[in-house]
C-alpha cells in the first residue's frame, strides 16, 4: 500500500506505541496519544499492535490511496469519508486505488488513528517509529506530514488477500462487523477522569486538594501532545517550596506556580520540577487524550489498587476484542 | 550516609525510589549505583529507569510483571523485587568505576556567547575571569533530562552565578553553553530557553544514530575547555566529517 498526502491538516504524525529505554538520556517516550485506539486500528488490519500508523489531530487532512488495500480508522470521529460516503470506523475497510480519504469535521474526540495493512514503512530511530517532533527525528522525517509526502506500508502479512473488485459496489468494501468504540467523548460532553493523589498531594493546601477533586476544569486551547493545560480553581501549596526535579509519568498532573494544572501526555519531558497533585489512572488515559480543547473535565479520586484492577480488567477486555478480531479477519 | 530509601507509586505503572533528600555527590552516587543494579538485573516487566538528583523512577508493564497470586498489588510486587536488588546492593557494594572527565571545548563570547558580558557585569568581574572560573573546575553531571542529552549540572562558582533572562529567547542554537543561577548546562538541540548563554561547543550532545544516543550520561564528570573560533570551526568540521 502506498499513500500520498493531499492536505496536511492541523497535525498528522507517524506514531507507534512509543520509544522506551532512552528516558535516562532525556529522550522522551512519544508514541500514539490514544494507545488503545492505535492498537485496535492495527489489530483490525492484521498488524502487530506496535506497527506505525497515522495519528490525525483535528480536521483538514486528506490523502490518496495509490493502491488497493485494507485500512482501519479508530479513535475520535473526524468524519472520515471517501468521496461523499462516510467510512465506517472500528472495522477493516478495503479501499480501491485512487480513493481519496478526507477528515473534515470533528464529531467526537480529537485524534483519529489510521492503520494500513502491513504498517507504515518508516525507519526505526532508537527502537521506535514514533515522531519526536522537537528533536526532529523518527516517524516521517521527524516532522508532521506535508502535502505531497508519499508514504508506503510494508507488505501485509495477514490481510494479504485482495477483494474481488466486482464485489465492491460502492466506494469501498467493509465487512458488516465492527468492534465497539473505545470511550470517546462527544463534543461538549463533560468527562470524568479517575485519578490518584500524586506524590506532593499533601503539600497542597486543604482548599486546593478539595477543589481538585470536586470542581470542573476547562481544557485550554494551548494543549498539545506534550501536555493538556487546564483552567480552573487556583491550586496552591500550603508553603511555597522548590522541588528537586524528578521523573514524571504519562498522566502525571503537575501544578506550576500559576496554580493551573497540566496533565502530562505522550510528548512530556522526562524530568519535571513542579509538584505533582495527582496521577491519572492508566485506564482513563485514552479518554483523556481524546478531550477537546474548550471541553470540561472533572477528576474523581480512586486508590492505586482500584486503578490497578481497572487497568487489568480493561486489558482483559482488550485481549478478548483482539482475539475476536483475529478470528473475524481470517474470514474476511 | 544513610542507607535508607523509600518507594512511592508514580501512577499504576511506575515506582519512584527516593534515595536521599538533598543534592549531593553522595546521594548521586547511590542513584547511579541503584540504577545500574536494576538495569543489570531487570525483573520481568521492567521497561526502564530514569534517574534524577535524589530519585530513580522505574517504569514497568503491569501486565508482564509476575504476581505470585491475584490478590497482590502489582506495585507491591515491584517494590519487593526492587528491595531484593537493594539487598544485593548492600552486600555487594562495588564502587563505581572512575570515569574519565569528558572534555567539552567551548568557544566563549562573541556571537556564540552573547550573554558573557552580562554575566561578567552582573558579578563585577571581567569576561576573561568568567571564562577562567567556568572552565576552571570539573562538574558532575547529576542527570540528563529536559531535552535529549541536556546535562543537569550544579556547583557553578557563586562569582559567576547569574539569574535567568527576564524573557526567554525563542531559539537557542544547539551547543549553546548557559548559566542559570549556580547551574550550567549545554543545549543539545535548538529550543527556547532563558539561560544566560556564554559560549558554544562544536560537539554534538545528541546523536540519535549512535549508542548511547547522547554524549553525556548521568554520573560523568565534565570540564569546559576554552577554544578560539578557528579551533571551533576545525572541530566542527571534524565532527561533521566523522
Amino acid at each position: 500500500m502506498r499513500l500520498t498526502v493531499l492536505k496536511p491538516g492541523l497535525l498528522v504524525t507517524v506514531q507507534d506505541l512509543g520509544r522506551f529505554g532512552y528516558g535516562k538520556y532525556g529522550v522522551i517516550t512519544s508514541g500514539a496519544m490514544d494507545k488503545e485506539s492505535h492498537r485496535i486500528a492495527n489489530w483490525l488490519v492484521g498488524n502487530p499492535e506496535e506497527a506505525a500508523a497515522l495519528e490525525i489531530t483535528w480536521s483538514g487532512f486528506s490523502l490518496r490511496m495509490e493502491e488497493d488495500g485494507w485500512i482501519a480508522v479508530t479513535g475520535g470521529d473526524l468524519s472520515p469519508r471517501i468521496g461523499d460516503t462516510p467510512v465506517p470506523m472500528w472495522r477493516p475497510v478495503y479501499v480501491r486505488r485512487d480513493s481519496v480519504l478526507t477528515f473534515q469535521q470533528v464529531r467526537s474526540g480529537c485524534r483519529a488513528y489510521l492503520a494500513v495493512s502491513g504498517g507504515l514503512n518508516v525507519p526505526k530511530v532508537m527502537d521506535s517509529r514514533s515522531t519526536y517532533l522537537r528533536a526532529g527525528i523518527g516517524g516521517w522525517e521527524g516532522r508532521p506530514l506535508h502535502a505531497g509526502d508519499r508514504l508506503s506500508a510494508y507488505p501485509s502479512r495477514l490481510l494479504n488477500r485482495s477483494v474481488d473488485r466486482s464485489t465492491i459496489t460502492g466506494a469501498f468494501y467493509a465487512p458488516r462487523w465492527s468492534v465497539l468504540p473505545g470511550k470517546i467523548p462527544a463534543s461538549g460532553q463533560e468527562v470524568t477522569v479517575r485519578a490518584m493523589p500524586g506524590r506532593q498531594y499533601e503539600d497542597f493546601d486543604e482548599v486546593s486538594r478539595h477543589a481538585f477533586f470536586h470542581q470542573p476544569f476547562k481544557i485550554r486551547p494551548e494543549s498539545d501532545r506534550m501536555g493538556y493545560r487546564l483552567a480552573g480553581p487556583d491550586l496552591g501549596l500550603t508553603l511555597p517550596k522548590e522541588y528537586v526535579s524528578e521523573a514524571v509519568a504519562l498522566g502525571t498532573v503537575q501544578v506550576p506556580a500559576d496554580g493551573q494544572p497540566i496533565i502530562l501526555m505522550a510528548d512530556r519531558q522526562t524530568l519535571g520540577g513542579y509538584p505533582k497533585i495527582a496521577q491519572i489512572a492508566s485506564v482513563d488515559i485514552p479518554l483523556t487524550t481524546q478531550l477537546q480543547p474548550g471541553g470540561t473535565l472533572r477528576f474523581k479520586e480512586i486508590t492505586l489498587r482500584e486503578a490497578e484492577c481497572l487497568r487489568d480488567e480493561r486489558e482483559r477486555e482488550l485481549s478478548i476484542i483482539r482475539a475476536m478480531i483475529q478470528r473475524k479477519i481470517e474470514e474476511v | 550516609m544513610s542507607n535508607s530509601y523509600s518507594m512511592h507509586p508514580l501512577g499504576d505503572a511506575a515506582v519512584l525510589v527516593q534515595l536521599g533528600d538533598g543534592i549531593s555527590d553522595a546521594v548521586h552516587q547511590r542513584v547511579v549505583d541503584f540504577t545500574q543494579r536494576v538495569e543489570r538485573n531487570p525483573f520481568r516487566g521492567f521497561i526502564e529507569c530514569v534517574p534524577s538528583f535524589t530519585t530513580v523512577s522505574i517504569y514497568y508493564d503491569p501486565l508482564t510483571v509476575q504476581k505470585p497470586d491475584d490478590s497482590n498489588s502489582t506495585f507491591d510486587v515491584v517494590c519487593s523485587l526492587l528491595q531484593e536488588r537493594f539487598k544485593a546492593d548492600e552486600e555487594d557494594g562495588n564502587p563505581l568505576s572512575i570515569q574519565d572527565v569528558v572534555d567539552i571545548p567551548v568557544c566563549y563570547g562573541g556571537d556564540y556567547g552573547p550573554d558573557l558580558e552580562i554575566v561578567a557585569e552582573h558579578n563585577g568581574i571581567t569576561a576573561d575571569e568568567v571564562i577562567r572560573l567556568h572552565s576552571g573546575q570539573d562538574y558532575l553531571v547529576y542527570a540528563i533530562g529536559f531535552a535529549p542529552g541536556f546535562p543537569y549540572i550544579g556547583g557553578v562558582p557563586e562569582r559567576i552565578a547569574a539569574p535567568r533572562k527576564p524573557t526567554p529567547r525563542p531559539r537557542i542554537p544547539a551547543g549553546s553553553v548557559g548559566i542559570a543561577g549556580t547551574q550550567t548546562g549545554i543545549y543539545p538541540i535548538e529550543t527556547p530557553g532563558g539561560w544566560q548563554i556564554i559560549g558554544r561547543t562544536p560537539l554534538a550532545l545528541f546523536r540519535p544514530d549512535r549508542q548511547p544516543p547522547t554524549l553525556l550520561q548521568g554520573g560523568q564528570y565534565i570540564r569546559f575547555r576554552p577554544i578560539d573560533r578557528a579551533e571551533y570551526d576545525r572541530l566542527r568540521e571534524v565532527k561533521l566529517c566523522d
